[in-house]
C-alpha cells in the first residue's frame, strides 16, 4: 500500500485551506503559494504516471479497511494519465490566472486547489458513491469559479448551470441507489463481480440504475440533448477558469470509461454492453450539433466552446464501439483535445484583450497589437482542433477512423467526423481571416499589453499537440496499454484481495 | 408502510419535478429541496424497510443496512450546502437583473408578448 495515491489530493486540499488563512496576505506571496501548490500537484501526478507504467493496480484503502468495505483509491494506467493531463493544464491555466485574472476576489486561488483536489478524487476512487461525493466536491468549487470576475452576465448563465447539476446529483443519488439495492456494493471492483450474477427481475433494477448513471455521464460530458447548458456557461466564464473547464466535460467521459467497460462490460452476461447503443448515435449527433454550433457561432468564445461539443462527440463514439483499439485512439484524441482546447480559451482572451469594444465578436476591427504572435497561436490551435496534419489532432483523429471494423458503423462515424473535420475547418479559417486579416482603418483603444507571462502560458498549452506529435511513439503505446488494461477486468477485481497492513507494522 | 412511503416518495419526486419546470427562482429553489427529500427517502429505502431491526449484527433476528444511513447523511448534508449556495446565487440573480426570472430579465430575450403572458403571478 503507497501512500503516494493520497498525494495529488492532499497536496491541493492543504493548499487550497492555506490559501484561505492568507487570504489577507499580499497579492505576490498568495500567488506565489498557489502556483507551488499545482506545481507540487503535478509533481505527484507524475509520480503516480512512472508507478502506473508497470501494469499493476495499486490500491490504498482508507483507515485500512478491506475493500468491499472501506473507501479505496486505486492507481491505474488511466487514473494516472487522467491525473497528469488535469495537473498540467491546471498549472498552465493558474499561471495565466496570475496574470491579472485572479484579482476582484479573496476566494480565487482557493476555489482553483478545491477544484483540482475533486477532479484527482474523482479519477482516484474505487467506489461509486465516493464517484458522487468527488462530482460535489467539483461541482460546488466550479459553481464558485464560474461566477468569478465583475459583472452581472454571469447570474444566469452560472444559476442554469448550478440548478441543471443539482438535478444531475440527484438522477446520480436515485441510480446509486438502485444499484445498492440489488447487489448490497458499491465498491466497483466489487460491482463487476456482482452485477453478471444478477438475474431475474432484479436486473431490470439493476439496467434501469445503470442507465439513468450514463445520463448523468451524459449531462457532465454535455452529450446532445444535454448539451445546450454548455455554450452560455463557458462563454460567460473568466478565461483561465474556462480554460481548466475544458477538463470538466472529460469527467463524464472519464465516468463513462471507468464504469461501463468495467460493471457493464463484455463480462456482465446479460448486461453486457449497457447504453453502448444509445451511446453512438448519441455521439455522432453531438458532434455533427458542434459543428453546426461552430459554423453559426459570433465570437471565437462560442466557437471554441463549441469545438468542446464536437470533441466530446468524437471522442465518445469510438468508446461506444467499445474495441480496444478505439479505446486507445479515443485516450489519444482526450489528450490532445483537452490541451488545445484549453490552450484557445487562454488565447482567445488574449486577443479580446487586444481588441477593446470589439471583444472577440468575428467581425473586421483595426489591426491589433502582437498579431504575429497571436495569429500563429491561432493558427496552430485551429490546426489541431481541426485536426490537419501534422499536429496531434490529426493523429487522434486517424485512429480513431483506423480502429473501426468496416460495417455500418464505420460509414456512419467516417461520414460524420470526415464531414464535421471539414466544416470545422471553415469555421476556423472564417474566424481567422476576417478577425486577423480584414482590418479596417483605424486604431484600437483601451488594448492591454500581453506580459510574457500570459503569452508562455498559453503557448505552452497549445504548443502540447506539438510535442504531443514529437512523443506520438510513447505516448500511443501508453494509451495502447491503458485500453489494454481497461477491458481486461480481471485486473481491477483482484483489488479487492489487496493485502492490508497488518496490526501494530 | 411500504405504499405509505413509495407514495411519499412520488409526490415528493412529483412535486419536485413541477416546481423545478416554473420561470421564477424561488419555486425552482423549492422544487430542487423537495426532489433531493425525495432522493433522500429512496436511498433510505434501498437498505430494505425494516421496523424494530438494529443495524448491529447479532444483536437482533433481523439486522438493518447500515451503509444507506450513512449515504444518506452524506447526501443530505451536500443537499443542504448546495441548496443554500443555490439561494445566494438567486438572490443574485435578482439583484442584478431586477427580477426573480430564471432567464434573467426576460424582456431582453422575449417577444413583448410572451414577455406579457410569462409576468402572470404563479
Amino acid at each position: 500500500m503507497t501512500h503516494w495515491l493520497l498525494a495529488p489530493i492532499l497536496i491541493p486540499l492543504l493548499g487550497a485551506i492555506l490559501q484561505i488563512f492568507v487570504g489577507y496576505a499580499p497579492m505576490p506571496l498568495r500567488r506565489v503559494l498557489a502556483i507551488v501548490t499545482s506545481v507540487l500537484t503535478l509533481a505527484a501526478a507524475i509520480v503516480l504516471l512512472n508507478l502506473a507504467g508497470d501494469d499493476t493496480y495499486r490500491v490504498y484503502a482508507m483507515g485500512n479497511w478491506q475493500p468491499p468495505f472501506g473507501i479505496v483509491m486505486v492507481l491505474d494506467r488511466l487514473a494516472a494519465m487522467m491525473l497528469v493531463l488535469t495537473a498540467s493544464l491546471a498549472l498552465l491555466c493558474h499561471l495565466f490566472s496570475i496574470g491579472g485574472a485572479d484579482e476582484g476576489t479573496r476566494q480565487f486561488h482557493s476555489l482553483f486547489l478545491f477544484q483540482l483536489m475533486g477532479l484527482n478524487i474523482a479519477f482516484l476512487t474505487g467506489d461509486l458513491f465516493n464517484l458522487f461525493v468527488a462530482f460535489e466536491i467539483l461541482l460546488i468549487a466550479s459553481y464558485g469559479l464560474l461566477m468569478h470576475g465583475s459583472g452581472s452576465t454571469r447570474s444566469t448563465p452560472g444559476l442554469h448551470y448550478v440548478v441543471l447539476n443539482l438535478v444531475g446529483s440527484s438522477l446520480f443519488l436515485i441510480s446509486v441507489g438502485m444499484i445498492y439495492s440489488v447487489t448490497g456494493t458499491l465498491n466497483m471492483a466489487d460491482l463487476a463481480v456482482k452485477v453478471p450474477q444478477v438475474s431475474g427481475d432484479q436486473r431490470f433494477l439493476v439496467e434501469a440504475g445503470g442507465m439513468l448513471l450514463l445520463v448523468v455521464f451524459a449531462l457532465k460530458a454535455a452529450v446532445l440533448p444535454l448539451t445546450f447548458w454548455l455554450p452560455r456557461a463557458y462563454a460567460s466564464a473568466t478565461a483561465p477558469v474556462a480554460a481548466f473547464f475544458a477538463i470538466m466535460t472529460k469527467v463524464g467521459i472519464y465516468g463513462i470509461i471507468r464504469v461501463y467497460p468495467l460493471i457493464f462490460g463484455a463480462n456482465a452476461g446479460e448486461m453486457a454492453n449497457l447504453g453502448m447503443n444509445w451511446l453512438f448515435p448519441l455521439a455522432l449527433a453531438t458532434l455533427i450539433m458542434g459543428v453546426i454550433g461552430a459554423m453559426g457561432a459570433q465570437t471565437l468564445r462560442t466557437l471554441v466552446t463549441w469545438q468542446l461539443v464536437i470533441s466530446v462527440g468524437t471522442l465518445l463514439a469510438p468508446i461506444a464501439l467499445g474495441s480496444q483499439k478505439g479505446l486507445a485512439a479515443a485516450l489519444f484524441y482526450l489528450l490532445s483535445t483537452t490541451w488545445t482546447v484549453g490552450g484557445l480559451f487562454l488565447l482567445i482572451e488574449l486577443v479580446r484583450s487586444q481588441r477593446g469594444s470589439v471583444s472577440d465578436k468575428i467581425v473586421m476591427a483595426p489591426q491589433i497589437r502582437h498579431r504575429t504572435l497571436l495569429s500563429s497561436l491561432f493558427f496552430f490551435g485551429a490546426v489541431s482542433a481541426a485536426g490537419l496534419p501534422p499536429l496531434s489532432g490529426f493523429f487522434g483523429k486517424v485512429m480513431i477512423l483506423q480502429s473501426t471494423t468496416s460495417g455500418v458503423e464505420m460509414a456512419w462515424l467516417w461520414g460524420a467526423i470526415l464531414t464535421g473535420s471539414f466544416f470545422t475547418l471553415i469555421a476556423y479559417s472564417r474566424a481567422g481571416s476576417v478577425v486577423f486579416w480584414r482590418n479596417i482603418e483605424g486604431e484600437i483603444e483601451n488594448s492591454t499589453p500581453v506580459t510574457p507571462l500570459l503569452a508562455i502560458s498559453t503557448g505552452a498549452l497549445i504548443g502540447m499537440s506539438v510535442l504531443m506529435v514529437a512523443l506520438a511513439g510513447p505516448i500511443s503505446a501508453y494509451t495502447n496499454a491503458t485500453a489494454v488494461q481497461l477491458l481486461d477486468t480481471r485486473g481491477y477485481i483482484q483489488t479487492l484481495q489487496a493485502p492490508m497492513v497488518e496490526e501494530g507494522s | 408502510m411500504e405504499l405509505v412511503f413509495a407514495l411519499a416518495i412520488g409526490a415528493l419526486t412529483a412535486g419536485g419535478v413541477y416546481l423545478l419546470l416554473r420561470a421564477r427562482t424561488f419555486p425552482v429553489v423549492l422544487g430542487l429541496t423537495m426532489l433531493s427529500y425525495g432522493v433522500n427517502l429512496f436511498l433510505f429505502a434501498s437498505g430494505r424497510l425494516a421496523t424494530g431491526s438494529q443495524p448491529v449484527l447479532g444483536t437482533a433476528a433481523q439486522y438493518a443496512d447500515p451503509l444507506p444511513q450513512a449515504l444518506v447523511l452524506t447526501a443530505i448534508v451536500i443537499g443542504f450546502a448546495m441548496t443554500a449556495f443555490v439561494v445566494v446565487l438567486s438572490l443574485r440573480n435578482l439583484a442584478d437583473h431586477g427580477n426573480d426570472h430564471v432567464d434573467g430579465d426576460p424582456k431582453k430575450h422575449t417577444p413583448a408578448s410572451k414577455h406579457a403572458r410569462e409576468r402572470r403571478p404563479l
